[in-house]
């Protein structure tokens, strides 16, 4: 094993990862608005890639279907948030990941009922080739990558620079002082679903033509991102991305040691991520809540 | 003497239970509750003598998720948390029974105890380790035991134990001779008594010093510690206990499947027991024995509403479910007690 | 004769089954400081809670004439009601600064928020020090300035105060029940106080009631109160 190999597959790593980034950054836009980790939020974001691909076999071009996609998350983000989470906001948190488990079922085999579990191809929005010609990288995936680095800045700057943005941390944070502010806390969170359904299905889009769009093609990434939400810290979303490409990187190198090989790719890859948790148990990014007894 | 905490720590005070002066139409809770428990042990004792063969059979697996999930509950619900591995210890409880069945022609009964110390011994040591994570973080760690478990079940270098891909196939043990009994009776009953001694074991443990060192734990971490309760070993051994049970869980299943198999234990068989603890109810003994029913049976209701969206309704039952109960069955019951029950007298 | 700020008629307000107070009234004039005392579980703060929509409550509440009894919390604070909340209410993840920004989101005049920054900052040089410091590292006397300071961005015509001198040193309670003071002298905030040490709201306010098993069972002038044997006996230890 020379060091080229190593190098090609931690770029190729790095392409991964920008699938893993993507979804991470979804999973902590959602913690950051309401304060829940979202589990069916790899299955929203293949139902809205269903629905790009729809739209687009019935005659749309690509960025319109994206743009109609986006706003149809949005919107389907807020509703769930209103019908199914506002009903049962008091209740325990571990009810709350069982509704999730129940979302996750419910959008799986809607979209196998609906549309088939044949393979679909999704097309990219990017010219074919490798990125400057060259057989590293894909035009494809650097696009990706590009993307996910534009959403990042866009949310980050909607986090730390808009009022809205302020308004929706405290209400997750801590929505009783933030009602005594006049924050009104309900649309906040709704606000904050739209946002994250929206963000999930660029991730979905992006992601599908690489891995091919059918019911199951989140469930594999989502772990990794999910993974890599965690490792990066949960309430960064820099780290979020950060950790998704390490994640990446991780999984691609620990399939170049023999003894592991493909078989033990993803336990290696998660023992290690668990390693990294251990050394920083909020994550690399994540801030330790300072809490004064 | 209790384990882990020194002669000064403060342990909890027995919790106030509901005044004893409270009755529903007329009879007291107590009662009420002694009614249920008799009505119940009865019913289950004469089930097989009813029900086919096929239902004996499912029920006996429904009392085998309730160990499970009981040992879930154990971890989760009385001392905070939270794991999304626990078809891990299941699959080293099955496999546990079916190499010692298999390859070592040991009697099926004596792999249950195997299985609980093997489970014990490492779920201590999953223990130790995750005392440094919490919530999510430790939500992440069990969940990356839960997906490697069938990885290494199917690792090659393993193969002579572990049967690979193929699994084990075990032999279904006959009732002992003199006993009217075929194969799914004796099983049924059999589970059911061992059903009965752990939930009997863990309410104990429960309303005893430790249990309640355990929960207080769960309640309020600094306070524990600063009582003198050593959070750390109790957490451990917490785990341990927890891992114990669903290991036995696991043996059981093996013998009553009679086949185990990687695919059988994936994370999804570990997102099976929470969503079981949930709706049984977080917390509550009785709760994981409803759990235990529902997660048998509702994939089966799912199925037969709609063939092609089984999933879908599954999950639509589940929110549903969550609704009306969002805290479980055991919450559910609670409240109608409460709105029911007067003070008698 | 001009209408008093606040008018409470007959609320009753409690958590769950249990009612804690039965049947309150009371009046707060606009410029005025007043105050409610009481020992503790007296109702004192579900008062202040009642007020604002925090507790399930009944009764007939009219903020500058118009009724406020069926509103949200979020809805009474935009009439012009801060309330800073026992506990101080802090956004610990946020800085200091982000924490102020925030009590300004609502604010429909934007171009006087800078201003009210630099009031802010003036009546509390610690926070302007600590501007960019995550806020639950604050000392619980700079939490609970940051509290006040928060409930000012929100140019109040009322503040509702829960027992701001609690688990303070004396020498930051009489700093900044001073700047109480100057905040209702100089920027008309009316006030309505609840406090445990009787002594020093009695100093502060205009007017006191006395609360006892969530019933008001003195009220008054805050002189003739204070010199009420009564009082004296039962919160102010001579």
């Amino acid at each position: 094993m020379d060091a080229y190999t190593i190098l090609q597959q931690a770029i190729s790593g790095v392409a991964t990862g920008g699938i893993y980034a993507s979804v991470a950054l979804a999973v902590v836009m959602i913690y950051r608005a309401i304060d829940h980790f979202n589990f069916a939020q790899g299955e929203m974001a293949m139902f809205s890639t269903y629905i790009a691909w729809s739209l687009m076999h019935a005659g749309l071009p690509y960025w319109w279907a994206f743009i109609l996609t986006l706003a149809i998350s949005f919107l389907g983000g807020v509703l769930i948030e209103r019908v199914i989470f506002r009903p049962i906001h008091d209740a325990p948190v571990l009810s709350h990941v069982v509704v999730f488990i129940g979302l996750l079922a419910i959008f799986n085999s809607a979209a196998g009922f609906i549309w088939d579990y044949t393979i679909k191809p999704f097309p990219s929005p990017f010219a074919s080739g490798g990125l400057f010609g060259s057989t590293l990288i894909s035009l494809h995936k650097a696009g990706m990558i590009a993307v996910t680095l534009v959403v990042l800045g866009l949310v980050y700057a909607f986090f730390r620079f808009t009022e809205v943005g302020l308004a929706m941390r405290a209400a997750a944070q801590n929505p009783e002082s933030a009602r005594l502010v006049g924050v009104r806390v309900e649309w906040m969170t709704a606000l904050g679903w739209g946002m994250a359904a929206a963000i999930g299905a660029v991730a979905g889009m992006m992601i599908a033509h690489d891995v091919y769009l059918e019911p199951n093609m989140m469930i594999g990434v989502l772990l990794y991102g999910f993974a890599g939400a965690i490792v990066g810290g949960v309430d960064s979303p820099g780290g979020a991305v950060f950790g998704g490409f390490l994640v990446g990187i991780i999984e691609n190198l620990v399939g170049l040691v023999p003894f592991v090989g493909s078989e033990l790719k993803l336990t290696v890859a998660l023992v290690l991520i668990v390693g990294v948790l251990m050394v920083r148990p909020s994550g690399i990014f994540g801030t330790r809540v300072v809490r004064r007894v | 003497m209790t384990v882990g905490a020194g002669p000064q720590a403060v342990i909890p005070p027995k919790p106030v239970r509901p005044p004893s002066g409270l009755a529903v139409a007329g009879i007291s809770l107590r009662a009420w509750r002694r009614f249920w428990l008799v009505l119940g042990i009865v019913v289950a004792l004469t089930l097989p003598l009813f029900a086919g063969s096929f239902t004996t059979f499912q029920l006996t697996q429904a009392a085998i998720y309730a160990i499970a999930i009981l040992g879930l509950n154990l971890l989760t619900g009385f001392n905070g948390q939270f794991s999304l591995g626990h078809s891990a210890f299941y699959a080293i409880g099955a496999y546990t029974a079916a190499i010692m069945m298999d390859q070592w022609e040991i009697a099926y009964y004596w792999t249950l105890p195997a299985a609980g110390l093997i489970c014990l011994v490492v779920g201590f040591l999953f223990g130790l380790p995750a005392l440094r994570l919490e919530g999510l973080y430790l939500a992440l760690a069990t969940f990356a035991l839960a997906v490697a478990t069938p990885q290494i079940l199917k690792f090659s270098p393993l193969e002579e134990w572990t049967g690979g891909v193929q699994g084990i196939f075990i032999l279904k043990p006959d009732a002992p001779p003199g006993l009217p009994l075929d194969q799914d009776q004796w099983l049924y009953y059999f589970t059911l008594a061992v059903t009965a001694v752990l939930f009997v074991c863990a309410r104990s443990l429960v309303r005893s010093r430790t249990g309640r060192a355990i929960m207080a734990i769960r309640d309020n971490p600094i306070a524990a510690r600063s009582m003198g309760i050593n959070t750390a070993l109790y957490k451990s051994l917490t785990f341990g206990v927890s891992a114990l049970y669903t290991g036995v869980a696991g043996a059981l299943g093996a013998i009553v499947v009679q086949f185990v198999a990687p695919d059988s234990f994936t994370f999804l068989l570990a997102v099976t027991f929470l969503v079981g603890l949930v709706i049984g109810g977080v917390g509550s003994i009785p709760g994981s024995l409803a759990g235990g029913l529902f997660v048998l049976f509702l994939p089966n209701l799912a199925e037969q509403i709609s063939k092609g969206l089984a999933w879908g309704v599954y999950g639509v039952i589940l929110i549903l479910l969550i609704y009306v109960m969002p805290s479980g069955a055991a919450g559910l019951v609670r409240l109608v007690t409460m709105r029911l029950a007067k003070p008698s007298g | 004769m001009s209408r008093p700020l606040l008018e409470v008629e007959n609320l009753t307000a409690g958590y769950g089954q249990t009612r804690v107070l039965h049947g309150l009234g009371f009046d707060l004039g606009e410029g005025e400081i007043a105050t409610i005392l009481g020992a503790n579980g007296a109702g004192k703060t579900t008062t202040l809670r009642a007020l604002c929509g925090m507790v399930r409550r009944e009764g007939d509440i009219r903020f500058d004439g118009r009724p406020i009894g069926g509103l949200s919390t979020e809805e009474v604070v935009r009439r012009g009601i801060a309330h800073v909340p026992e506990g101080r209410g802090t956004f610990v993840r946020l800085t200091v600064e982000e924490n102020l920004r925030l009590a300004a989101i609502t604010r429909k005049d934007r171009s006087e928020v800078a201003a009210d920054f630099e009031r802010v900052y003036d009546y509390f040089p610690r926070l302007r020090e600590r501007r960019r410091q995550q806020a639950g590292t604050l000392s619980g006397g700079e939490q609970q300035m940051l509290a006040i300071g928060r409930a000012l961005m929100l140019r109040p015509r009322l503040m509702l105060l829960d027992e701001p001198s609690f688990g303070l040193a004396p020498m930051i309670v009489q700093d900044i029940f001073g700047i109480l003071r100057t905040i209702n002298s100089e920027d008309r905030v009316s006030m309505l106080l609840v406090e445990q040490n009787a002594s020093l709201a009695l100093d502060l306010a205009n007017r006191a009631y006395v609360l006892e098993t969530g019933r008001l069972v003195l009220s008054g002038p805050a002189a003739k109160i204070r010199e009420d044997d009564s009082v004296r006996r039962s919160y102010l230890g001579y």
